[in-house]
């Protein structure tokens, strides 16, 4: 099943209610190129493209959340190559929205692409595509090629004397090629390593050429903006956080899957559309925005709305919108662990704090599971984390150690148990009924 | 320009330098690894992060461009925990083994793990441990001290022109590597080893010999390539241990080429020769020094005497010191020879009498940076002049535009405009070609010589790029200088240069290639240069450094001759079976390790030096050794106390530069005659077998620019000879067949031309380097 539930939903309206079809014909007849058409048709400056985009007050749906139309007005005008890049690796543990939009709409993501090569004056993109979804890369080749022969990319789009074209590139599963300039480095053929910033992609982006990268579903939100306006966009949302957006909620609910929901839903509302919990157990902690952000506890949460802004207020990060939800089964010296483990593996090697600091944290996390823990351990991990946090290219390193960080912070009585008896909290049989295999019911 | 404060002082630096170079120029040290002024930067150490005003987190200097008004705090609390953070995380996974590791004692983690770092670590968990890695013969590693700054791998991409060198694998288990089942094999290698901020890459011949502060050292030059680095030679016990590149921006930057920084292994070679020794009756003895100079002395004086001193020739060495060269051809002209000569594989002296002065590289060696339009004629570069090359190829990524003619095509990971290739033969036409086309541009009228040129694509090519530009010059490499139209070619080249409004001059061959005419170590009157009196043999010979069977153009002729001589007298700091045979007296002079002595390199550049050990054994600096027989040979003015008051006779008054250099050329008519149809040899002296000593450093020996030399060709002669390659090929010069070598195919050679490397015992008996060749299956 494509979605589980929305609530008003516009990028997933073709698929909202089962998969439509994703091919070139399906997306028109629910209006697809439509926007690109009106755009090509009455010349609409670029300017005023931007400036509808601005209006709508969209902001990065990979998980920083940088206005899209502030972005787009970074490019140089006078370069004579630019390019557009989408960012499809995603990598983040938790987030599946990417996957399911260009598996039920590429479409849509090819039109936001051309949309904003036009705005931006590039006329060649790449979509760099996550290693894993190997069939969805191969379905976005697919929709290339229709659109190609449809005449939507190519020389001369719709005899409209712009010329665009567009280029899958599949990655093979680095996390940090999800990093815009480390995914650059990786289209041009090198190890995906973060590139330092200054200079940005704008300025300095794939092979050296003004580029603008954005993610899926922010690309595949511009027809939906340029359709309805910039400003019924926003209002869809609240003040500073437009539009709807997409949720992978994972983890301890009856009816785990993407939903779409307008930005500024209470997480409440969001959870019962996922089922409620699994069990009826207790709410025990959520991680809302994807592994990189700083979990919550299950009361804190509870009283957020879901939008960059509230998010942010209750100390943590709205991020790629992937909700994972835990219940009281889980031990979370376990749960860290895990994390701690992937940040570990996926540290591209580059700088000192996180190459050297990501194995730390693993090993001294690892030893407290594994009821070796010290008492000047969470001492330790503070330090280590603080000593990694804001010193390094990109933001691996933090999203290393935001979640040891909030883990310690919000269940440090937890992390003590486990030190101190050399034994989990939580009951190992807890543990194992809370983790046993659950199949989603048929929605 | 914009105005920065660093640490309270203000400083005015220019747009777009960064933080790091600023604090700099104020004498402000920040700490850091991965940072190099001669390389791209990484910003991945993180070591250098410092306190920026306004910006919420540590900022790293190397990678922070200055803005007007910027403050910067290198010593603030926020800078420093950053700073101690850093080296930390660099220390948990280090070993400690500084007191086994070569690098102890010269080593930026350990000298900043005292400021940084804390007595005793908080890491209790298992360390990292990498597995080694083999680089070749001159590069160690002990991987686990890698701290990924990688400077190697930046060194081989930017500065050595090829990537030889990666980081595989990610996070934790990150390790700098070779390509699999490869070495580093670039002829800049050994620089990665002083780049390498920890003891992860260290010199292999050096390996475990000493520690650091057990070695004295002594500033040097290097007596290999015309170039004259600056070295710092580091010795124990009056054993050289170790060369390093002493910093001088305007000749060797902070590189050395391998042959350069691992040579003094040869100093210690086995072939030294630690006595005097003379022939009697066949049997070799060594004897005292007053016995073989009175020997000697009486030898040369008998053959003057009952010859005639024209009878006499001297065969010197332009690795020879300027001393030296001086005090011989004082000497030979004392005893009534005119015929010296250094030039010994030069084949074509018809410039000689027609220079208007001595020939050089007609501008400073750093001036070749700024030039925006180069052209190389008859340059093996890469290998002839490594650090020159290293200059064109940063030039070449910064807009200029570098073309090259020659009668080879090898890779000289130089972003090249146009390239012409061509015969040795078809060279001389060829440089006409583009002399003809720049006239044809410029608008200037081109030499009559030249009317019945056709100009080829390539020859256009070359002249469209040369043309445009508004600070050109042409170099002439060892290929033009041995070429035998070499006088030709110089004077193509002055044409070309006058074309162009630009300069043009030589790629100096040897330590001494302009000191040796300073030196007046030149035929001059009747006297013969060093092909005549190998042609027409003399009844003496005085040898000094060279082995003439190795170092001449041709080395047959030259093994010939000083068989037949009456008397050779050899001074020489090794002996060789050779030797052994046509000498009649062998005086053990001092290399350049062990005497004090000049080189002028080939800008013209002065460069005096001391002995960094006392001289193995009863060898003696050769300048003392030339003004004893000088003594006892009675011949007037040698009465020198030291290698100064030679130099002062031999070069005047102290000056930077040596004046009278001038690559001016009167009267030589144009030699544009092709000989067509038969095979001619393409000869280069490799790197590694250059002169006496590099041929005798072990480790150098092993590397893969000392493979023994093959016959290359391209794939149109192989056929032609029904050979395939991998196949042993039987190559003739003059008839009969000499040596047997492996063919191999070098796409790149022109047709009619087979590759072969002189500076070779396998190679010798095909005689000059520009032989006519028969090549047949063997």
């Amino acid at each position: 099943m494509a979605l589980i539930d929305t609530i008003n939903p516009l990028l997933t309206t073709g698929w909202a209610k089962g998969d439509a079809g994703w091919s070139l014909k399906d997306y028109e007849a629910r209006g697809g190129y439509k926007q690109l058409r009106r755009v090509l048709e009455s010349k609409m400056s670029q300017d005023d493209l931007i400036a509808e985009v601005k209006k709508s007050v969209l902001r990065g749906r990979g998980g920083a959340g940088f206005p899209t139309g502030l972005k787009w007005s970074f490019m140089p005008k006078a370069a004579p190559v630019k390019y557009v890049v989408c960012n499809t690796d995603e990598g983040e543990p938790g987030t599946f929205k990417d996957r399911d939009l260009m598996r039920f709409d590429p479409h849509s993501v090819i039109e936001g692409m051309i949309i904003a090569g036009y705005a931006v004056g590039a006329k060649a993109g790449y979509n760099y595509i996550h290693g894993e979804i190997f069939e969805t890369y191969q379905r976005f080749e697919e929709a290339l090629d229709q659109a190609r022969a449809a005449g939507y990319l190519g020389d001369n789009i719709l005899g409209s004397g712009f010329s665009f074209d567009l280029f899958a590139h599949h990655g093979w599963g680095a996390y940090i090629c999800g990093e815009e300039t480390g995914l650059l480095e990786s289209i041009e053929g090198k190890k995906g390593q973060p590139r330092f910033k200054p200079p940005f992609p704008a300025n300095f982006g794939l092979y050296g050429k003004p580029t603008t990268i954005n993610n899926t579903e922010t690309f595949a939100a511009i027809p939906f903006i340029l359709g309805m306006g910039g400003e019924a966009y926003l209002n869809l949302g609240k003040p500073n956080n437009g539009g709807t957006k997409l949720f992978s909620v994972s983890g301890h609910v009856n009816r785990p899957g993407n939903f779409e929901v307008p930005m500024g839903t209470p997480f409440a509302k969001l959870l019962e559309m996922a089922g409620g919990m699994r069990g009826g157990r207790k709410l025990k902690a959520v991680i809302p925005g994807g592994s990189s952000a700083p979990v919550l506890p299950g009361d804190v949460i509870m009283d957020c709305t879901m939008d960059y802004d509230s998010i942010a207020k209750a100390g943590s990060m709205l991020g790629s919108g992937a909700v994972i939800v835990m219940d009281e089964t889980v031990c979370m010296v376990k749960a860290l662990e895990r994390l701690s483990y992937f940040y570990y593996e996926e540290s591209c090697g580059q700088c000192t704090p996180c190459r050297e600091g990501s194995g730390w944290l693993y090993r001294v996390v690892h030893r407290i599971e594994h009821g070796e823990g010290r008492p000047e351990d969470l001492d330790l991990l503070n330090r280590v984390t603080d000593n990694m946090m804001g010193k390094t290219i990109c933001a691996l390193a933090d999203a290393a150690a935001f979640p040891v960080r909030s883990f310690i912070k919000h269940f440090q009585g937890e992390f003590e148990y486990h030190i101190e008896n050399k034994k989990c909290l939580v009951d190992p049989e807890v543990q194992r009924m809370g983790s046993g295999f659950f199949k989603a019911g048929n929605v | 320009m914009v105005e920065i404060e660093i640490d309270g002082k203000t400083l005015q630096v220019e747009d777009g330098s960064t933080v790091i170079e600023a604090a700099h120029k104020l004498g402000t040290y920040i700490p850091h690894f991965c940072y190099h002024k001669k390389l791209s930067i990484a910003a991945n150490c993180r070591m250098c992060l410092v306190q920026v005003e306004k910006a919420p987190k540590p900022m790293p200097a190397c990678a922070t461009t200055v803005t007007n008004g910027m403050k910067v705090f290198t010593h603030s609390d926020l800078a420093v925990k950053a700073q101690k953070a850093v080296m930390e995380f660099l220390l948990i996974n280090h070993p400690l083994d500084c007191p086994i590791c070569d690098q102890g004692g010269e080593c930026q983690l350990q000298d900043l793990a005292v400021g940084y770092g804390e007595s005793a670590s908080k890491y209790e968990e298992e360390k990292r441990v990498v597995p080694d890695k083999d680089l070749g013969p001159l590069v160690a590693t002990d991987m686990t001290r890698c701290i990924n700054c990688t400077r190697c791998v930046r060194f081989t991409a930017e500065i050595a022109g090829f990537q030889e060198l990666g980081q595989s694998y990610r996070g934790e288990r990150a390790e700098v590597m070779p390509f699999i089942g490869k070495t580093v094999d670039t002829e800049l290698s050994g620089n990665i080893i002083d780049l390498c901020p920890v003891g992860a890459l260290t010199s292999k011949p050096f390996r475990f010999s000493a520690r650091t502060w057990e070695l004295s050292r002594r500033k040097s030059v290097s007596p290999h390539d015309g170039l004259g680095s600056n070295l710092i030679v580091q010795t124990k016990h009056d054993k050289v241990l170790r060369v390093l590149p002493l910093e001088n921006e305007d000749i060797n930057e902070c590189w050395l080429s391998d042959k350069e920084r691992f040579s003094y292994q040869g100093l210690g070679s086995a072939d030294r020769l630690t006595k005097p020794m003379v022939k009697q009756g066949g049997e070799w003895k060594e004897v005292d020094w007053n016995v073989a100079l009175d020997y000697a002395a009486h030898a040369l004086r008998d053959v003057a005497t009952t010859h005639g001193g024209a009878a006499i020739g001297g065969l010197l060495s332009p690795h020879s010191t300027v001393e030296e060269l001086y005090l011989a051809q004082k000497l030979l002209r004392g005893l009534g020879s005119d015929s010296v000569d250094f030039r010994l594989r030069q084949s074509d002296f018809s410039a000689d009498g027609k220079r208007a002065g001595i020939p050089s590289l007609g501008m400073k060696i750093a001036d070749i940076s700024g030039l925006d339009r180069v052209l190389v004629v008859g340059s093996f570069l890469r290998k002839d002049h490594p650090l020159i090359a290293q200059r064109l190829r940063q030039s070449a990524k910064k807009g200029a535009q570098v073309c090259i003619l020659h009668s080879a095509n090898d890779e000289l990971l130089i972003n090249l405009t146009a390239r012409a290739v061509a015969a040795p033969s078809q060279l001389p036409a060829l440089l006409a070609q583009v002399v003809k086309a720049v006239c044809a541009l410029k608008g200037a009228s081109a030499d009559a010589a030249l009317s019945a040129l056709t100009v080829s694509a390539e020859a256009q090519a070359i002249a469209q790029s040369l043309a445009s530009g508004s600070n050109t010059a042409v170099l002439l490499g060892n290929f033009a200088q041995q070429h035998p139209q070499a006088a030709t070619l110089q004077a193509l080249a002055g044409q070309l240069a006058k074309a162009l409004g630009g300069k043009f001059g030589f790629l100096g061959e040897a330590a001494n290639s302009v000191g040796g005419y300073v030196a007046k170590a030149v035929p001059s009157g009747s006297g013969l240069n060093a092909a005549a009196m190998l042609k027409d043999s003399r009844q003496a010979y005085v040898v000094l450094g060279a082995e003439p069977e190795l170092d001449c153009a041709d080395g047959a002729l030259a093994l010939a001759a000083l068989k037949k001589s009456a008397v050779t007298v050899v001074l020489t700091p090794f002996k060789s079976p050779a030797m052994l045979d046509y000498a009649a007296v062998l005086l053990p002079v001092a290399p350049f390790s062990e005497t004090s002595g000049s080189f002028v390199n080939t800008e013209g550049r002065v460069q005096s030096f001391y002995a960094a050990a006392k001289p193995l054994g009863e060898a003696r600096p050769g300048w003392k050794v030339l003004r004893v027989l000088g003594n006892l040979l009675a011949i007037n003015g040698f009465e020198f106390n030291s290698s100064e008051d030679v130099r002062s006779e031999a070069l005047g008054a102290q000056a930077e530069f040596v004046s009278g250099l001038d690559n001016g050329l009167e009267g030589v008519r144009l030699d544009l005659s092709a000989a067509g149809g038969a095979v001619e040899r393409v000869a280069d002296v490799p790197i590694h077998f250059a002169d006496a000593l590099v041929r005798r450093a072990p480790a150098l020996q092993k590397a893969a620019d000392s493979a023994v030399p093959t016959a290359r060709m391209n794939s149109a002669m192989l056929k032609k000879f029904g050979l395939d390659a991998g196949q042993l090929a039987k190559v003739g010069a003059g008839g009969t067949a000499k040596a047997n070598l492996v063919a191999q195919l070098d796409a790149g050679l022109p047709d009619g031309v087979v590759r072969i490397s002189a500076a070779h015992a396998t190679t010798l008996a095909l005689g000059p380097m520009s032989a006519v060749l028969s090549v047949e299956k063997a």
